[in-house]
């Protein structure tokens, strides 16, 4: 089935200049690792000789001139709101618009509207609609699945909250897309636009929603607009990329053959760009909504309606049963918008494959099913019943009670208690051992040696391990995160961020070999990394405070169990793409499983390794911010510290650059070394 | 074959409701009623910060404003700075629980105007260092500060090395614990929790598992009911004693926690701020709803219902001047 890949990050470029000269094209592993080694020793040697010195450290809450000034830019900036004219007429008419199209989409199905205390479609409605909808786009599967799900949303008491998060995905998900394909089709037409947009859509992936959430607020007030920017800005770069990859990934045959019947432009982007790509370009409205949903509790931090409300509100009282509720809701509504535009793009594929035989059944089953939606949408406009979903259900004398939310909420309730209460012993010590061996010895490696020692490792181990150009490019922003002043804190995110992704790739790949070579194991897990990536991280914070403390680690692994299923999910991936002779040739030679496995489809599998290390990297970058929140510290912690405080804004946006920069480093890097590894294996 | 389900179930229900008297959406009325005597009130912006103090503060206001003045409340659910920034937008009318934030009240209410406080809520905010009841059950002298260096191995941790542990929290509040430690001479390393959050879950777990914990914490606080934390003396405020950050060596200052009102608002004659500038009550009051709130679980609207049905006499003095005729 279909994978959920939530917030995907920054795919690697395919069309990138590759470097000649590498380690692993000119000499073999093992030298590259003695040269890894050898920097290691140099670095730790001269690091502890010279510890403590030249490390520009600076204390929470200090700041350098250039964070004051940022500040004093966004104070400058609010109090001549009013009278600016980039507010009056350039923010002030794009919120009008936004505004009145979100409240549109609230009222047909969320909010209650004019004198109603109900909006326009009731629940009966909206279920009978999406199931149709489903069906059409899809297949029966997840319709049937469309179904269940919108009923169950509402059996957890969560109908109007579910439908408030439905209709802001649905409108930032209309906008990204009428902004991303549009934008997709000109970056895959054209390759400096291309070359443009690619990190500047990086940009806008990486850098922590809390940097700009006070700044859209201050641009297009609180409401619905201010909250369906701040998804755009997360949501619309998947589509904007794969639509582009769509359109570069038609062979070049079809295109010369398109060009030489004389077709103009725009006929070779309809007739057959589009078209051939079509399958991609759906993949990135799937991540698009993906990546909208994994906005919502975010979002509900400036006002937000809907699930994501819930599952904060929970948060203030540590009410981890009704947030887990809520999270439940959210995955199951991310489930069903993947598995129904999965399906979609299924079908987009299997109608280009045999057009010429469709399915007789089809046009009269639409057109039934569209008078079926528009009756269920009148009944359910016109009657109580159908419009607010009932707690409970009379028939005749017997009374049925429709309330599974608070059975959720007290069962997630007990299990949490029970963790906390037998497990918090043996989860502190795990705590104090990988903090006391892996997580101090390297951030003292990284923050406490002089800033220029470590500079020069870094570079170094770059190009070893990316070749000349990620040199240059960790050089120049190992240079920035110099000049905006979090040399310190940078180090420390990045040791945390190492051990986090040292662990993800190690479940990656011991998971991800089991799901590999069982289908069974495979059908089993999957559904629980689907909802690791879309359970909003808030509903499990507070009882990972509670097993492992306000902690480092407590990020780390609040990060693991985000990043993980990426890592996870592109290994399996990779082992079932090992061919089956190559297996079955090794097991005819007397080889054992351990043997198959680590001297045929790891080795074969090589390339996803380096993938799965890079969206491993990616992923965990992400949730540095949510680690700030738990005792994480550093970069997070100032990211939220410059949410909480005015005078701090400035710092906290220097930290969310500083975060983006790192990712450049970590996501260049990893990316080339994947590339090269590819050629080699090759 | 669905589709057919479909259709059948849709006929099915048509009938169900149809012939079981269903009640019409168009016969439902739509919340708040006018009293007679009160005048108009409108739409009132509210914001809601998110702690449980805050959320009992405007539990009771948001149900006397629609139960009793007719008001339609609306509740926006933002951040404190956030907030402050709805006043200048017009988008907010009313904070009813601030703590402190000068730089906040210098950018909205001193340069640009636009918003003003109106009057204490009646309590006070005092931030402090706090230790589990069982730690002073088995350390009696632990809460004078000049002991803190005798039990500092007690509060080491992963995150505080050979040094003891204080965990700070919620970056929102205001902070001087990294100079009080160094100017006290103490033997602690500030460890940043990060989120109100991250502060309870340790305090909870401190107590359930007998941890030792040092923690920045604050009053009033529902927690406080459930885990009474004791406040360890540092050396007491004095006037200016804290005009030099980097020089603070004495305890936090008690805040006048206040209501922030949009000057907008305030002109507006609206009975609703009225209603906002004479609600005053205690810690214990607030209190008393923050717990129907976080521990029994009750909702926003039955917690205020509850309150305000055993106070008629503090609802009313509250009510008085809004032009409403009679309480809840």
């Amino acid at each position: 089935m279909a994978t959920i890949t939530a917030g995907a990050p920054p795919a690697p470029q395919a069309t990138e200049t590759q470097p000649r000269t590498s380690w692993f094209s000119q000499r073999g592993p093992a030298q590259f690792f003695a040269a890894i080694g050898a920097v290691l020793a140099v670095w730790i040697v001269l690091g502890t000789l010279l510890r403590g010195r030249n490390t520009l450290a600076l204390a929470p809450a200090d700041t350098k001139p250039l964070h004051v000034w940022l500040s004093d830019l966004q104070t400058s900036v609010g109090e001549g709101r009013n009278t600016n004219p980039l507010f009056t007429y350039f923010f002030n008419p794009i919120r009008s618009v936004i505004d009145a199209f979100g409240t549109a989409i609230q009222d047909l199905i969320a909010h209650p509207v004019d004198a109603r205390p109900v909006p326009y479609i009731g629940w009966f409605g909206v279920v009978v609609l999406f199931t149709f909808l489903a069906w059409m786009l899809g297949n029966w599967k997840v319709a049937l699945l469309a179904l269940c799900g919108l009923l169950f949303m509402g059996l957890q008491g969560l109908w109007q909250e579910s439908m408030e998060t439905l209709a802001l995905t649905i409108a930032a998900v209309t906008l990204s897309l009428l902004i991303g394909i549009p934008l997709g089709i000109w970056a895959g037409m054209s390759d400096g636009f291309n070359r443009l947009i690619t990190p500047v859509l990086d940009f806008m992936q990486i850098l922590p929603s809390f940097v700009y959430l006070a700044p859209l607020t201050l641009a297009f007030l609180i409401g619905p607009a201010a909250a369906i920017i701040a998804t755009v800005i997360y949501a619309a770069p998947p589509v904007i990329r794969l639509t582009s990859h769509g359109i570069r990934s038609v062979p070049q045959e079809s295109r010369e053959a398109v060009e030489s019947l004389g077709a103009t432009r725009s006929q070779e982007l309809f007739g057959a760009l589009l078209p051939m790509a079509k399958r991609t370009i759906v993949l990135g409205v799937n991540q698009t909504i993906m990546a909208a949903l994994a906005m919502v509790t975010i979002a509900a931090l400036i006002a937000a309606p809907g699930l994501g409300q819930v599952v904060i509100q929970a948060l203030s009282t540590q009410d981890v049963g009704t947030a887990f509720n809520a999270g439940l809701a959210i995955v199951l509504l991310a489930i069903i918008l993947d598995r129904t535009t999965t399906a979609a793009s299924e079908r987009v594929e299997t109608q280009r494959r045999k057009s010429a035989e469709p399915n007789k059944f089809r046009r009269p089953g639409i057109a039934i099913g569209a008078a079926v939606s528009a009756i269920a949408i009148w009944l359910s406009y016109t009657y109580q019943l159908l419009a607010i979903f009932p707690s409970s259900l009379q028939l005749g004398t017997v009374r049925i009670g429709l309330d599974v939310g608070t059975h959720i909420i007290n069962a997630a309730n007990s299990v949490t208690n029970w963790a906390q209460t037998s497990f918090s012993g043996v989860t502190n010590g795990i705590k104090d051992v990988v903090t006391a061996w892996a997580l101090d010895p390297l951030q003292t490696l990284l923050d406490s040696s002089p800033w220029w020692l470590t500079f020069v490792a870094i570079t170094v181990i770059a190009a070893l391990v990316g070749g000349r150009i990620s040199a240059l490019v960790t050089a120049v922003c190992l240079g920035l995160v110099i000049a905006i002043g979090l040399w310190q804190d940078t180090m420390d995110t990045l040791a945390a961020v190492l051990v986090a992704t040292v662990i993800v790739v190690a479940l990656g790949v011991v998971v991800g070999v089991w799901m590999g070579r069982s289908p069974t194991a495979d059908k089993i897990v999957r559904p629980f990394l689907d909802a690791a990536q879309t359970m909003p991280s808030f509903v499990y914070l507070v009882p990972f405070l509670a097993l492992f403390s306000a902690s480092r680690f407590t990020g780390i692994v609040a990060a693991i169990v985000y990043a993980a299923p990426v890592s996870i999910k592109i290994m399996a991936d990779g082992i079932r793409g090992v061919s089956p002779e190559t297996v079955e040739a090794a097991r005819s030679v007397g080889s054992n499983t351990w043997q198959v496995i680590s001297k045929v489809q790891l080795p074969m599998a090589v390339r996803s390794l380096t993938l799965a290390t890079n969206q491993g990297l990616i992923y965990v970058l992400s949730m540095v911010v949510v680690a700030g929140l738990v005792g994480g510290g550093a970069l997070g912690y100032l990211v939220v510290a410059g949410f909480a405080q005015t005078s701090l804004f400035g710092k906290g946006l220097a930290a969310g650059l500083a975060i983006v920069l790192l990712g450049t480093i970590l996501d260049r890097t990893t990316a080339a070394a994947s590339r090269r590894i590819g050629r080699v294996s090759e | 074959m669905k589709r057919t389900a479909i259709a059948a179930a849709a006929a099915a229900l048509v009938l169900l409701v149809s012939g079981c008297n269903a009640t019409k959406v168009s016969d439902l009325q739509s919340r708040g009623q006018l009293k007679p005597g009160s005048r108009p009130c409108g739409t009132f912006n509210l914001a809601i910060n998110s702690w449980v103090g805050y959320e009992a503060n405007a539990a009771v206001i948001t149900y006397l404003a629609e139960n009793v003045l007719g008001c339609t409340v609306k509740q926006k659910h933002i951040a404190e700075q956030v907030a402050w920034q709805g006043m200048s937008t017009g988008q907010v009318d009313a904070i009813l629980e601030n703590w402190g934030h000068a730089d906040l009240r210098k950018q909205y209410i001193d340069n640009m105007g636009v918003a003003q406080s109106a009057g204490s809520t009646g309590i006070m905010g005092a931030i402090g260092w706090y230790v589990p009841p069982w730690m002073v059950e088995q350390y009696p002298d632990i809460t004078d500060w000049h002991n803190l260096n005798k039990y500092a191995h007690l509060f080491r941790t992963s995150e505080s090395g050979d040094k003891g542990q204080l965990l700070d929290g919620d970056p929102a509040y205001v902070t001087n614990d990294a100079a009080l430690v160094a100017n006290l001479g103490l033997n602690y390393k500030v460890v940043q929790g990060g989120s109100e959050t991250a502060l309870i879950s340790s305090i909870r777990q401190a107590q359930r598992q007998r941890t030792p914990l040092l923690a920045y914490f604050y009053s009033p606080q529902w927690l406080l009911s459930e885990v009474p934390m004791v406040k360890i003396n540092l050396p007491p405020y004095t006037d200016g004693c804290d005009a030099d950050p980097a020089k603070i060596a004495c305890d936090y200052p008690a805040y006048d926690l206040d209501k922030i009102v949009a000057t907008k608002f305030a002109k507006s004659g609206s009975p609703a701020y009225t209603l906002v500038k004479n609600f005053q009550w205690t810690g214990e009051d607030q209190n008393s709803v923050a717990r129907s709130i976080a521990v029994d679980g009750m909702s926003d609207d039955e917690a205020a219902k509850k309150f305000i049905d055993a106070h008629p006499q503090l609802v009313a003095k509250w009510l008085a001047g809004t032009g409403a005729q009679n309480a809840a």
